[in-house]
Protein backbone atom coordinates (compact mmCIF):
# COMPACT_ATOMS: atom_id res chain seq x y z
CA UNK A 1 0.00 0.00 0.00
CA UNK A 2 1.36 3.54 -0.47
CA UNK A 3 1.36 6.22 2.06
CA UNK A 4 0.57 9.96 1.76
CA UNK A 5 1.99 12.10 4.41
CA UNK A 6 1.16 15.78 4.19
CA UNK A 7 3.99 18.17 5.51
CA UNK A 8 3.80 21.92 6.57
CA UNK A 9 6.65 24.46 5.85
CA UNK A 10 6.61 26.44 9.45
CA UNK A 11 8.77 28.46 11.70
CA UNK A 12 11.17 26.33 13.14
CA UNK A 13 9.86 25.76 16.67
CA UNK A 14 13.25 27.09 18.17
CA UNK A 15 12.25 30.47 16.90
CA UNK A 16 11.33 33.27 19.27
CA UNK A 17 8.28 34.85 17.11
CA UNK A 18 7.55 38.17 16.74
CA UNK A 19 4.79 40.01 15.77
CA UNK A 20 5.50 42.46 13.02
CA UNK A 21 4.73 45.97 14.60
CA UNK A 22 1.48 46.87 11.54
CA UNK A 23 -0.42 43.86 13.13
CA UNK A 24 -0.43 42.36 9.80
CA UNK A 25 0.93 38.76 10.53
CA UNK A 26 4.28 37.57 12.31
CA UNK A 27 7.66 38.34 11.05
CA UNK A 28 8.66 35.28 8.83
CA UNK A 29 11.65 37.41 6.86
CA UNK A 30 14.86 35.47 7.55
CA UNK A 31 13.97 33.25 10.16
CA UNK A 32 14.68 29.63 10.34
CA UNK A 33 11.93 27.76 8.78
CA UNK A 34 11.55 23.42 9.25
CA UNK A 35 9.10 21.07 8.90
CA UNK A 36 6.35 20.71 11.13
CA UNK A 37 7.20 18.81 14.24
CA UNK A 38 4.40 16.60 14.08
CA UNK A 39 4.81 16.29 10.51
CA UNK A 40 7.82 14.72 11.20
CA UNK A 41 6.44 11.97 13.14
CA UNK A 42 4.30 11.60 10.79
CA UNK A 43 6.93 10.73 7.88
CA UNK A 44 8.88 8.35 10.08
CA UNK A 45 5.73 6.32 11.15
CA UNK A 46 5.29 5.81 7.12
CA UNK A 47 8.96 4.84 6.94
CA UNK A 48 8.59 2.62 9.21
CA UNK A 49 5.62 0.86 7.86
CA UNK A 50 7.29 0.35 4.78
CA UNK A 51 10.24 -0.61 6.80
CA UNK A 52 8.20 -3.45 8.62
CA UNK A 53 6.43 -4.57 5.22
CA UNK A 54 2.95 -3.12 5.79
CA UNK A 55 3.80 -0.47 3.47
CA UNK A 56 5.27 -0.36 0.05
CA UNK A 57 6.03 3.45 -0.94
CA UNK A 58 5.64 6.85 0.24
CA UNK A 59 4.77 10.35 -0.63
CA UNK A 60 5.45 13.54 0.96
CA UNK A 61 2.97 16.17 0.08
CA UNK A 62 2.83 19.83 0.96
CA UNK A 63 1.29 22.90 0.01
CA UNK A 64 2.89 26.22 -0.30
CA UNK A 65 5.60 28.56 -2.39
CA UNK A 66 8.51 26.89 -4.13
CA UNK A 67 10.45 27.52 -0.82
CA UNK A 68 8.34 24.49 0.61
CA UNK A 69 10.57 22.19 -1.73
CA UNK A 70 13.39 22.30 0.73
CA UNK A 71 10.82 20.61 3.76
CA UNK A 72 9.77 17.98 0.81
CA UNK A 73 13.84 17.44 0.25
CA UNK A 74 14.07 17.09 4.14
CA UNK A 75 11.03 14.27 3.92
CA UNK A 76 13.29 12.81 1.08
CA UNK A 77 15.79 12.84 3.04
CA UNK A 78 14.12 11.18 5.72
CA UNK A 79 13.70 8.35 3.56
CA UNK A 80 10.19 9.51 1.41
CA UNK A 81 10.05 7.77 -2.29
CA UNK A 82 8.50 11.00 -3.61
CA UNK A 83 7.33 13.98 -3.45
CA UNK A 84 4.83 16.25 -4.38
CA UNK A 85 4.17 20.19 -4.15
CA UNK A 86 1.41 21.77 -4.49
CA UNK A 87 2.41 25.35 -5.54
CA UNK A 88 0.44 28.40 -4.29
CA UNK A 89 1.79 31.82 -2.98
CA UNK A 90 -1.62 32.18 -1.59
CA UNK A 91 -1.93 31.42 2.71
CA UNK A 92 -4.61 28.77 2.81
CA UNK A 93 -6.76 27.54 5.46
CA UNK A 94 -7.30 23.99 6.70
CA UNK A 95 -10.49 23.68 4.70
CA UNK A 96 -8.84 24.33 2.11
CA UNK A 97 -5.66 22.39 2.37
CA UNK A 98 -7.99 19.49 3.21
CA UNK A 99 -9.34 20.21 -0.33
CA UNK A 100 -6.28 19.97 -1.93
CA UNK A 101 -5.15 16.96 -0.18
CA UNK A 102 -8.31 15.57 -1.34
CA UNK A 103 -7.41 15.94 -5.25
CA UNK A 104 -3.79 14.76 -4.14
CA UNK A 105 -5.69 11.38 -2.26
CA UNK A 106 -7.18 10.91 -5.50
CA UNK A 107 -4.36 11.41 -7.93
CA UNK A 108 -1.72 9.03 -5.52
CA UNK A 109 -4.25 6.43 -4.62
CA UNK A 110 -3.14 5.89 -0.99
CA UNK A 111 -4.83 3.45 1.73
CA UNK A 112 -3.57 5.44 4.95
CA UNK A 113 -2.96 9.38 5.07
CA UNK A 114 -0.77 10.42 8.29
CA UNK A 115 -0.55 13.75 8.81
CA UNK A 116 0.42 15.82 12.00
CA UNK A 117 -2.30 16.76 14.75
CA UNK A 118 -1.39 19.95 14.60
CA UNK A 119 0.33 22.77 12.48
CA UNK A 120 2.86 24.80 15.24
CA UNK A 121 2.02 28.12 13.03
CA UNK A 122 -1.70 28.21 12.95
CA UNK A 123 -2.33 25.80 15.81
CA UNK A 124 -5.29 24.48 14.51
CA UNK A 125 -5.95 21.36 14.62
CA UNK A 126 -8.14 20.62 11.97
CA UNK A 127 -6.77 19.51 8.70
CA UNK A 128 -6.28 15.48 8.79
CA UNK A 129 -10.06 15.62 10.68
CA UNK A 130 -11.31 17.54 7.37
CA UNK A 131 -8.93 15.42 4.95
CA UNK A 132 -11.38 12.34 6.52
CA UNK A 133 -14.55 13.82 6.53
CA UNK A 134 -14.07 14.92 2.82
CA UNK A 135 -12.83 11.02 2.18
CA UNK A 136 -15.39 9.60 4.20
CA UNK A 137 -13.02 7.71 5.63
CA UNK A 138 -12.27 6.72 9.57
CA UNK A 139 -10.13 9.23 11.90
CA UNK A 140 -7.60 8.08 13.83
CA UNK A 141 -6.12 11.46 15.47
CA UNK A 142 -3.71 12.37 17.81
CA UNK A 143 -2.08 8.92 17.41
CA UNK A 144 0.25 6.86 19.95
CA UNK A 145 0.63 3.84 19.04
CA UNK A 146 -0.98 2.32 15.33
CA UNK A 147 -0.75 -1.19 15.01
CA UNK A 148 -1.49 -2.66 10.83
CA UNK A 149 -3.17 -6.05 10.18
CA UNK A 150 -5.37 -8.00 7.97
CA UNK A 151 -6.71 -4.47 6.18
CA UNK A 152 -7.31 -2.59 10.01
CA UNK A 153 -5.06 -0.55 12.07
CA UNK A 154 -5.26 -0.63 16.21
CA UNK A 155 -5.05 3.06 16.60
CA UNK A 156 -3.90 4.32 20.40
CA UNK A 157 -4.45 7.78 20.87
CA UNK A 158 -4.34 10.73 24.04
CA UNK A 159 -7.27 11.71 25.11
CA UNK A 160 -7.60 14.26 27.73
CA UNK A 161 -8.74 11.22 29.97
CA UNK A 162 -5.39 8.80 29.02
CA UNK A 163 -5.24 6.79 26.15
CA UNK A 164 -8.19 5.39 23.79
CA UNK A 165 -7.70 2.16 21.16
CA UNK A 166 -10.17 2.22 18.20
CA UNK A 167 -9.99 -0.46 15.62
CA UNK A 168 -10.15 1.19 12.25
CA UNK A 169 -10.83 -0.15 9.06
CA UNK A 170 -8.78 1.09 6.23
CA UNK A 171 -8.34 2.95 4.08
CA UNK A 172 -8.05 5.63 7.23
CA UNK A 173 -6.64 9.12 8.01
CA UNK A 174 -4.40 8.93 10.70
CA UNK A 175 -2.83 12.28 12.69
CA UNK A 176 0.56 12.16 14.88
CA UNK A 177 0.91 13.01 18.56
CA UNK A 178 4.70 13.49 19.20
CA UNK A 179 4.75 10.14 21.26
CA UNK A 180 3.85 8.11 18.34
CA UNK A 181 7.62 7.61 17.58
CA UNK A 182 10.97 9.51 17.58
CA UNK A 183 11.57 10.66 13.98
CA UNK A 184 15.42 10.40 12.52
CA UNK A 185 18.18 12.37 11.05
CA UNK A 186 19.03 12.21 7.34
CA UNK A 187 22.51 11.62 7.08
CA UNK A 188 24.57 13.14 4.44
CA UNK A 189 24.42 10.32 1.98
CA UNK A 190 20.55 10.41 2.25
CA UNK A 191 20.55 14.09 1.76
CA UNK A 192 22.78 13.59 -1.59
CA UNK A 193 20.42 10.94 -2.62
CA UNK A 194 17.41 12.72 -1.85
CA UNK A 195 18.45 15.70 -4.50
CA UNK A 196 17.63 12.91 -7.47
CA UNK A 197 14.42 11.82 -5.86
CA UNK A 198 11.15 12.72 -8.05
CA UNK A 199 9.90 16.16 -6.52
CA UNK A 200 6.42 16.56 -8.96
CA UNK A 201 5.45 20.91 -8.99
CA UNK A 202 1.66 20.80 -9.28
CA UNK A 203 0.23 24.24 -9.79
CA UNK A 204 -2.64 24.59 -6.80
CA UNK A 205 -4.64 26.42 -9.28
CA UNK A 206 -4.69 23.95 -11.85
CA UNK A 207 -6.24 21.22 -9.27
CA UNK A 208 -10.43 22.66 -9.67
CA UNK A 209 -10.74 23.33 -6.06
CA UNK A 210 -11.96 26.76 -4.48
CA UNK A 211 -9.59 27.31 -1.32
CA UNK A 212 -9.87 30.81 -0.88
CA UNK A 213 -9.54 31.98 2.42
CA UNK A 214 -12.86 32.19 5.10
CA UNK A 215 -11.77 33.96 7.51
CA UNK A 216 -9.84 37.51 7.29
CA UNK A 217 -6.85 38.68 9.70
CA UNK A 218 -8.22 41.63 10.95
CA UNK A 219 -5.15 42.23 13.17
CA UNK A 220 -2.27 39.87 14.80
CA UNK A 221 -1.06 40.88 18.23
CA UNK A 222 1.45 40.41 20.86
CA UNK A 223 0.03 38.73 23.79
CA UNK A 224 -0.53 40.56 26.98
CA UNK A 225 2.68 40.65 29.30
CA UNK A 226 2.88 39.37 32.88
CA UNK A 227 3.91 41.55 35.36
CA UNK A 228 8.05 41.17 36.46
CA UNK A 229 8.06 38.90 39.21
CA UNK A 230 10.64 38.95 42.23
CA UNK A 231 12.83 36.04 42.77
CA UNK A 232 12.34 34.61 47.26
CA UNK A 233 15.24 33.76 49.47
CA UNK A 234 13.16 31.14 51.05
CA UNK A 235 10.31 28.78 51.44
CA UNK A 236 8.90 30.62 54.53
CA UNK A 237 8.43 33.77 52.32
CA UNK A 238 6.80 31.95 49.76
CA UNK A 239 3.77 30.98 51.74
CA UNK A 240 3.27 34.18 53.03
CA UNK A 241 3.14 35.54 50.07
CA UNK A 242 0.72 33.02 48.50
CA UNK A 243 -1.45 33.12 52.20
CA UNK A 244 -1.45 36.82 53.08
CA UNK A 245 -0.65 38.89 50.12
CA UNK A 246 -1.98 36.81 47.08
CA UNK A 247 -4.29 34.74 49.28
CA UNK A 248 -4.50 31.99 46.83
CA UNK A 249 -3.64 29.34 49.56
CA UNK A 250 -5.23 28.69 53.27
CA UNK B 1 -30.37 33.58 16.14
CA UNK B 2 -29.63 30.12 17.84
CA UNK B 3 -26.70 29.09 18.75
CA UNK B 4 -25.88 25.29 19.55
CA UNK B 5 -23.15 24.48 22.23
CA UNK B 6 -22.54 20.92 21.93
CA UNK B 7 -22.01 19.74 25.61
CA UNK B 8 -18.76 17.73 27.06
CA UNK B 9 -19.39 15.16 29.43
CA UNK B 10 -18.83 11.59 30.63
CA UNK B 11 -22.02 10.24 30.13
CA UNK B 12 -22.79 11.02 34.20
CA UNK B 13 -21.85 14.56 34.52
CA UNK B 14 -21.09 18.10 32.63
CA UNK B 15 -18.07 18.83 32.10
CA UNK B 16 -17.35 22.32 33.28
CA UNK B 17 -15.90 23.48 30.63
CA UNK B 18 -19.20 23.39 29.13
CA UNK B 19 -20.39 26.41 30.91
CA UNK B 20 -17.39 28.03 29.61
CA UNK B 21 -18.64 27.27 26.37
CA UNK B 22 -21.99 28.18 27.01
CA UNK B 23 -20.84 31.59 28.39
CA UNK B 24 -19.10 32.39 24.90
CA UNK B 25 -22.12 31.56 23.14
CA UNK B 26 -24.08 34.28 25.55
CA UNK B 27 -21.67 37.06 23.86
CA UNK B 28 -22.57 36.36 20.35
CA UNK B 29 -25.60 38.57 20.42
CA UNK B 30 -29.22 38.27 20.89
CA UNK B 31 -30.00 34.62 20.66
CA UNK B 32 -31.34 31.64 22.11
CA UNK B 33 -28.68 28.84 23.20
CA UNK B 34 -29.16 25.29 23.08
CA UNK B 35 -27.30 22.61 24.37
CA UNK B 36 -26.86 18.89 22.73
CA UNK B 37 -26.46 16.15 24.95
CA UNK B 38 -25.44 13.15 23.06
CA UNK B 39 -23.85 10.08 24.58
CA UNK B 40 -25.25 6.45 26.09
CA UNK B 41 -27.53 6.72 29.36
CA UNK B 42 -26.60 10.41 29.37
CA UNK B 43 -30.01 11.27 30.47
CA UNK B 44 -28.79 12.71 33.88
CA UNK B 45 -26.18 14.90 32.11
CA UNK B 46 -29.55 16.42 29.97
CA UNK B 47 -31.11 17.30 33.25
CA UNK B 48 -27.80 19.20 34.64
CA UNK B 49 -27.95 20.82 30.88
CA UNK B 50 -31.33 22.09 31.54
CA UNK B 51 -30.24 23.53 34.82
CA UNK B 52 -27.47 25.90 33.02
CA UNK B 53 -28.54 29.42 33.08
CA UNK B 54 -29.49 31.14 29.53
CA UNK B 55 -30.08 27.32 27.49
CA UNK B 56 -33.90 27.25 26.27
CA UNK B 57 -33.16 24.26 24.82
CA UNK B 58 -31.79 20.68 25.18
CA UNK B 59 -31.67 18.25 22.78
CA UNK B 60 -31.11 14.58 23.92
CA UNK B 61 -29.49 11.64 21.74
CA UNK B 62 -28.68 8.08 23.03
CA UNK B 63 -26.86 5.14 21.32
CA UNK B 64 -24.32 2.65 22.15
CA UNK B 65 -22.18 4.59 19.33
CA UNK B 66 -21.93 8.04 21.07
CA UNK B 67 -21.03 6.02 24.47
CA UNK B 68 -16.98 6.80 24.03
CA UNK B 69 -18.15 9.88 21.78
CA UNK B 70 -15.94 8.83 18.56
CA UNK B 71 -16.03 11.55 16.46
CA UNK B 72 -17.21 10.22 13.41
CA UNK B 73 -20.69 9.71 15.10
CA UNK B 74 -20.96 13.10 16.91
CA UNK B 75 -19.88 14.49 14.25
CA UNK B 76 -22.73 13.17 12.24
CA UNK B 77 -25.38 13.49 15.08
CA UNK B 78 -24.73 16.71 15.36
CA UNK B 79 -24.69 17.42 11.93
CA UNK B 80 -28.09 15.88 11.67
CA UNK B 81 -29.77 18.77 13.88
CA UNK B 82 -27.06 21.27 12.56
CA UNK B 83 -29.86 22.85 10.39
CA UNK B 84 -30.35 26.80 11.04
CA UNK B 85 -27.59 27.48 13.41
CA UNK B 86 -25.86 30.68 13.33
CA UNK B 87 -23.04 29.37 15.25
CA UNK B 88 -22.30 26.08 16.61
CA UNK B 89 -20.02 25.89 19.63
CA UNK B 90 -17.70 22.94 21.05
CA UNK B 91 -14.79 22.85 24.04
CA UNK B 92 -11.49 22.73 23.08
CA UNK B 93 -10.58 19.91 24.15
CA UNK B 94 -9.10 16.62 22.90
CA UNK B 95 -13.20 15.73 22.13
CA UNK B 96 -13.83 18.31 20.14
CA UNK B 97 -10.82 19.29 18.44
CA UNK B 98 -11.36 15.57 16.95
CA UNK B 99 -14.99 15.29 15.89
CA UNK B 100 -15.66 19.17 14.96
CA UNK B 101 -13.84 19.65 12.17
CA UNK B 102 -15.00 16.63 10.66
CA UNK B 103 -18.65 18.17 11.07
CA UNK B 104 -16.72 21.86 9.30
CA UNK B 105 -15.69 19.57 6.43
CA UNK B 106 -18.91 18.30 5.43
CA UNK B 107 -20.61 21.53 6.04
CA UNK B 108 -17.80 23.15 4.37
CA UNK B 109 -17.30 25.68 6.95
CA UNK B 110 -13.50 26.74 7.88
CA UNK B 111 -13.85 26.31 11.76
CA UNK B 112 -11.99 28.80 14.34
CA UNK B 113 -10.33 27.00 16.60
CA UNK B 114 -9.86 27.56 20.21
CA UNK B 115 -11.04 31.16 21.02
CA UNK B 116 -10.10 33.25 23.65
CA UNK B 117 -12.73 36.50 23.02
CA UNK B 118 -15.36 37.15 21.52
CA UNK B 119 -15.55 40.47 19.12
CA UNK B 120 -18.55 40.27 17.85
CA UNK B 121 -21.04 37.49 16.23
CA UNK B 122 -18.52 37.58 13.28
CA UNK B 123 -14.77 38.31 15.16
CA UNK B 124 -13.02 36.56 17.51
CA UNK B 125 -9.44 36.48 18.72
CA UNK B 126 -7.94 33.25 19.19
CA UNK B 127 -3.93 32.33 20.14
CA UNK B 128 -1.22 31.27 17.19
CA UNK B 129 2.06 30.31 17.61
CA UNK B 130 1.41 28.55 20.75
CA UNK B 131 0.37 31.74 22.36
CA UNK B 132 2.99 33.90 21.32
CA UNK B 133 1.07 36.19 19.06
CA UNK B 134 -2.87 36.58 19.25
CA UNK B 135 -4.98 36.75 16.19
CA UNK B 136 -8.28 38.60 15.66
CA UNK B 137 -9.87 36.62 12.76
CA UNK B 138 -13.49 37.89 10.86
CA UNK B 139 -15.45 34.33 9.70
CA UNK B 140 -17.63 34.82 6.54
CA UNK B 141 -19.05 31.43 6.51
CA UNK B 142 -22.62 31.31 6.98
CA UNK B 143 -22.64 29.16 10.19
CA UNK B 144 -19.61 29.55 12.48
CA UNK B 145 -18.00 26.08 13.92
CA UNK B 146 -15.75 27.42 17.08
CA UNK B 147 -14.12 25.42 19.63
CA UNK B 148 -13.60 27.41 22.94
CA UNK B 149 -11.02 27.75 25.24
CA UNK B 150 -12.59 27.38 28.51
CA UNK B 151 -10.14 29.49 30.89
CA UNK B 152 -10.60 32.24 28.63
CA UNK B 153 -14.17 32.48 29.83
CA UNK B 154 -16.20 32.80 33.24
CA UNK B 155 -17.85 29.68 33.69
CA UNK B 156 -22.11 29.85 33.16
CA UNK B 157 -24.27 29.62 36.43
CA UNK B 158 -24.86 25.52 36.56
CA UNK B 159 -28.80 26.24 38.12
CA UNK B 160 -31.42 28.86 37.70
CA UNK B 161 -31.87 27.45 33.90
CA UNK B 162 -35.24 25.46 33.34
CA UNK B 163 -35.16 24.49 29.88
CA UNK B 164 -37.16 22.01 27.90
CA UNK B 165 -35.48 18.58 27.16
CA UNK B 166 -36.19 17.24 24.04
CA UNK B 167 -35.07 14.01 22.83
CA UNK B 168 -33.59 13.80 19.06
CA UNK B 169 -32.36 10.92 17.08
CA UNK B 170 -28.65 9.80 16.95
CA UNK B 171 -26.99 9.59 13.37
CA UNK B 172 -26.13 5.90 12.34
CA UNK B 173 -22.87 4.55 13.89
CA UNK B 174 -20.04 4.92 11.29
CA UNK B 175 -18.98 1.35 10.41
CA UNK B 176 -15.22 1.87 9.64
CA UNK B 177 -14.51 3.28 13.32
CA UNK B 178 -15.17 1.03 16.47
CA UNK B 179 -14.28 1.28 20.01
CA UNK B 180 -11.76 -1.32 21.55
CA UNK B 181 -10.83 0.08 24.94
CA UNK B 182 -9.92 3.31 27.29
CA UNK B 183 -7.26 3.63 30.14
CA UNK B 184 -8.56 5.67 32.19
CA UNK B 185 -6.26 7.67 34.76
CA UNK B 186 -7.76 7.26 38.35
CA UNK B 187 -6.98 9.79 40.33
CA UNK B 188 -9.13 11.40 43.67
CA UNK B 189 -7.58 14.64 42.61
CA UNK B 190 -9.30 18.04 41.43
CA UNK B 191 -9.82 18.06 37.50
CA UNK B 192 -6.33 19.52 35.99
CA UNK B 193 -8.13 22.08 34.13
CA UNK B 194 -10.63 23.59 36.39
CA UNK B 195 -8.46 22.97 40.11
CA UNK B 196 -7.91 26.51 41.51
CA UNK B 197 -3.77 25.05 42.64
CA UNK B 198 -1.67 23.31 40.21
CA UNK B 199 1.38 21.74 41.22
CA UNK B 200 3.50 20.45 38.04
CA UNK B 201 6.79 18.84 37.87
CA UNK B 202 9.17 18.58 35.17
CA UNK B 203 11.95 16.94 34.09
CA UNK B 204 13.90 17.96 37.03
CA UNK B 205 11.82 15.07 39.08
CA UNK B 206 14.32 12.93 37.88
CA UNK B 207 12.62 9.77 37.91
CA UNK B 208 8.64 8.63 38.12
CA UNK B 209 9.59 7.35 41.62
CA UNK B 210 10.49 10.97 42.34
CA UNK B 211 7.67 12.23 41.24
CA UNK B 212 5.56 11.28 43.63
CA UNK B 213 6.66 12.98 46.05
CA UNK B 214 3.80 15.60 44.38
CA UNK B 215 1.56 13.96 45.85
CA UNK B 216 2.05 14.61 49.22
CA UNK B 217 2.16 18.51 48.50
CA UNK B 218 -0.93 18.42 46.16
CA UNK B 219 -3.04 16.77 48.55
CA UNK B 220 -2.18 19.31 51.52
CA UNK B 221 -3.13 21.91 48.99
CA UNK B 222 -5.80 20.45 47.14
CA UNK B 223 -4.34 20.46 43.94
CA UNK B 224 -4.06 18.98 40.97
CA UNK B 225 -0.90 17.46 39.28
CA UNK B 226 0.51 18.62 35.90
CA UNK B 227 3.62 17.66 34.05
CA UNK B 228 5.58 18.98 31.46
CA UNK B 229 6.19 17.22 28.52
CA UNK B 230 9.70 16.15 29.14
CA UNK B 231 8.52 14.67 32.47
CA UNK B 232 5.97 12.97 30.30
CA UNK B 233 8.30 11.38 27.70
CA UNK B 234 10.31 10.44 30.05
CA UNK B 235 7.22 8.10 31.48
CA UNK B 236 7.06 10.32 34.89
CA UNK B 237 3.37 10.73 34.60
CA UNK B 238 0.83 9.73 32.57
CA UNK B 239 0.03 12.00 29.25
CA UNK B 240 -3.46 13.06 30.57
CA UNK B 241 -1.55 15.81 33.36
CA UNK B 242 0.66 16.80 30.04
CA UNK B 243 -0.15 21.05 30.29
CA UNK B 244 1.27 23.24 27.33
CA UNK B 245 0.60 23.63 23.58
CA UNK B 246 -0.42 20.28 22.87
CA UNK B 247 -1.30 19.20 26.11
CA UNK B 248 -3.59 21.11 28.55
CA UNK B 249 -4.21 24.78 28.94
CA UNK B 250 -5.12 25.56 32.68
CA UNK B 251 -5.34 29.08 34.27
CA UNK B 252 -5.47 28.41 38.31
CA UNK B 253 -5.11 30.68 40.85
CA UNK B 254 -1.68 29.48 41.93
CA UNK B 255 0.66 27.74 39.31
CA UNK B 256 3.46 25.77 40.44
CA UNK B 257 6.18 24.54 38.55
CA UNK B 258 9.17 22.36 39.89
CA UNK B 259 12.14 22.06 37.94
CA UNK B 260 10.32 22.93 34.25
CA UNK B 261 12.81 24.98 32.63
CA UNK B 262 10.06 27.48 30.95
CA UNK B 263 10.28 25.85 27.09
CA UNK B 264 7.70 28.34 24.92
CA UNK B 265 5.36 24.99 24.05
CA UNK B 266 5.12 24.90 28.19
CA UNK B 267 4.34 28.49 28.82
CA UNK B 268 1.17 27.87 26.10
CA UNK B 269 -0.33 26.01 28.83
CA UNK B 270 -0.34 28.10 31.58
CA UNK B 271 1.05 31.55 31.72
CA UNK B 272 -2.58 32.60 31.65
CA UNK B 273 -2.76 31.55 35.38
CA UNK B 274 -3.17 34.27 38.19
CA UNK B 275 -0.22 33.50 40.10
CA UNK B 276 2.94 31.72 38.94
CA UNK B 277 5.32 30.18 41.34
CA UNK B 278 8.88 28.62 40.17
CA UNK B 279 11.22 26.36 41.44
CA UNK B 280 14.42 25.49 39.77
CA UNK B 281 18.05 25.82 40.87
CA UNK B 282 18.84 27.59 37.10
CA UNK B 283 18.63 31.16 38.03
CA UNK B 284 18.75 31.37 33.94
CA UNK B 285 15.51 29.41 33.58
CA UNK B 286 13.01 30.84 31.40
CA UNK B 287 10.69 30.12 33.69
CA UNK B 288 11.50 32.69 36.22
CA UNK B 289 10.63 35.54 33.27
CA UNK B 290 6.82 34.52 33.60
CA UNK B 291 6.97 33.83 37.38
CA UNK B 292 5.24 35.83 39.98
CA UNK B 293 7.77 34.20 42.70
CA UNK B 294 10.52 32.17 42.11
CA UNK B 295 13.07 30.21 44.63
CA UNK B 296 16.68 29.39 43.07
CA UNK B 297 16.83 26.19 45.29
CA UNK B 298 16.54 22.44 44.75
CA UNK B 299 13.56 21.31 44.62
CA UNK B 300 14.04 18.45 46.86
CA UNK B 301 14.73 20.82 49.26
CA UNK B 302 11.74 22.57 48.90
CA UNK B 303 8.98 20.60 48.74
CA UNK B 304 9.73 18.85 52.02
CA UNK B 305 9.57 22.49 53.62
CA UNK B 306 6.48 23.05 52.17
CA UNK B 307 5.04 20.22 53.38
CA UNK B 308 6.09 20.68 56.76
CA UNK B 309 5.06 24.21 56.70
CA UNK B 310 1.46 24.13 55.38
C1 LIG C 1 5.79 20.75 18.71
C2 LIG C 1 6.16 20.73 20.16
C3 LIG C 1 5.15 20.73 21.10
C4 LIG C 1 5.46 20.70 22.45
N1 LIG C 1 4.44 20.72 23.36
C5 LIG C 1 4.74 20.77 24.68
C6 LIG C 1 3.71 20.84 25.66
O1 LIG C 1 2.51 20.81 25.35
N2 LIG C 1 4.08 20.91 26.97
C7 LIG C 1 5.39 20.91 27.37
O2 LIG C 1 5.64 20.98 28.58
N3 LIG C 1 6.38 20.83 26.45
C8 LIG C 1 6.08 20.74 25.13
N4 LIG C 1 7.11 20.63 24.23
C9 LIG C 1 8.48 20.39 24.73
C10 LIG C 1 9.20 21.66 25.17
O3 LIG C 1 9.82 22.26 24.04
C11 LIG C 1 10.28 21.32 26.22
O4 LIG C 1 11.16 20.36 25.69
C12 LIG C 1 9.71 20.78 27.52
O5 LIG C 1 8.66 21.61 27.99
C13 LIG C 1 10.81 20.70 28.57
O6 LIG C 1 10.32 20.12 29.76
P1 LIG C 1 11.02 20.42 31.15
O7 LIG C 1 10.99 21.87 31.43
O8 LIG C 1 10.39 19.51 32.16
O9 LIG C 1 12.50 19.88 30.92
P2 LIG C 1 13.88 20.67 30.78
O10 LIG C 1 13.79 21.72 29.75
O11 LIG C 1 14.91 19.63 30.68
O12 LIG C 1 14.00 21.41 32.17
C14 LIG C 1 14.26 20.78 33.40
C15 LIG C 1 14.50 21.89 34.42
O13 LIG C 1 14.63 21.32 35.71
C16 LIG C 1 15.61 22.05 36.43
N5 LIG C 1 16.08 21.17 37.50
C17 LIG C 1 16.78 20.01 37.38
N6 LIG C 1 16.98 19.46 38.60
C18 LIG C 1 16.39 20.28 39.50
C19 LIG C 1 16.25 20.24 40.92
N7 LIG C 1 16.74 19.23 41.64
N8 LIG C 1 15.59 21.26 41.52
C20 LIG C 1 15.07 22.27 40.79
N9 LIG C 1 15.17 22.36 39.44
C21 LIG C 1 15.81 21.37 38.82
C22 LIG C 1 16.66 22.39 35.40
O14 LIG C 1 17.41 23.53 35.79
C23 LIG C 1 15.80 22.67 34.16
O15 LIG C 1 15.47 24.05 34.06
C24 LIG C 1 6.82 20.64 22.87
C25 LIG C 1 7.83 20.64 21.92
C26 LIG C 1 7.51 20.66 20.58
C27 LIG C 1 8.60 20.64 19.57
N1 LIG D 1 0.16 23.70 3.75
C1 LIG D 1 0.21 22.41 4.11
N2 LIG D 1 0.87 21.50 3.36
C2 LIG D 1 0.93 20.20 3.73
N3 LIG D 1 0.35 19.72 4.83
C3 LIG D 1 -0.33 20.57 5.62
C4 LIG D 1 -0.43 21.96 5.32
N4 LIG D 1 -1.17 22.53 6.29
C5 LIG D 1 -1.49 21.56 7.16
N5 LIG D 1 -0.99 20.37 6.76
C6 LIG D 1 -1.10 19.06 7.45
O1 LIG D 1 -2.16 19.13 8.38
C7 LIG D 1 -1.68 18.96 9.71
C8 LIG D 1 -2.52 19.77 10.67
O2 LIG D 1 -2.48 21.13 10.37
P1 LIG D 1 -3.51 22.20 10.98
O3 LIG D 1 -4.87 21.65 10.78
O4 LIG D 1 -3.24 23.46 10.21
O5 LIG D 1 -3.16 22.35 12.45
C9 LIG D 1 -0.20 19.31 9.62
O6 LIG D 1 0.53 18.69 10.66
C10 LIG D 1 0.16 18.76 8.24
O7 LIG D 1 0.34 17.36 8.28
Amino acid sequence: MKVLVPVKRVIDYNVKIRVKSDQSGVETENVKMAMNPFDEVAIEEALRMREAGVATEVVAVSIGTDKSQETLRTALAMGADEAMLIQTDADVEPLGVAKLLHKAVEKVGPEVVILGKQAIDDDSNQTGQMLAAMLDWPQGTFASKAEFSDGKVALSRETDDGIETLNLSLPAVITTDLRLNEPRYPNLPNIMKAKKKPLEVIQADSMGVDFASRLTVLKVEEPAEREPGVILGSVDELIDKLRNVEKVIS
Amino acid sequence: MSVLVVAEHNNSELNAMTLSAVSAASQLGDSDIHLLVAGENCGDVAKQAAAVAGVTKVFHAESAGLAHAIGENVAATVGSIAGDYSHILATATASGKNWMPRLAAQLDVQQISDITAVESADTFVRPIYAGNAMATVQSSDATKLITVRSTSFEAAADTGGSASVESVDAAGDFAGTQFVSEEVGESDRPDLVSAKVVVSGGRGMGSEENFKILEPLAEKLGAAIGASRAAVDAGYAPNELQVGQTGKVVAPDVYIAFGISGAIQHLAGMKESKVIVAVNTDEDAPIFQVASYGLVMDLFDVIPQLQEAL
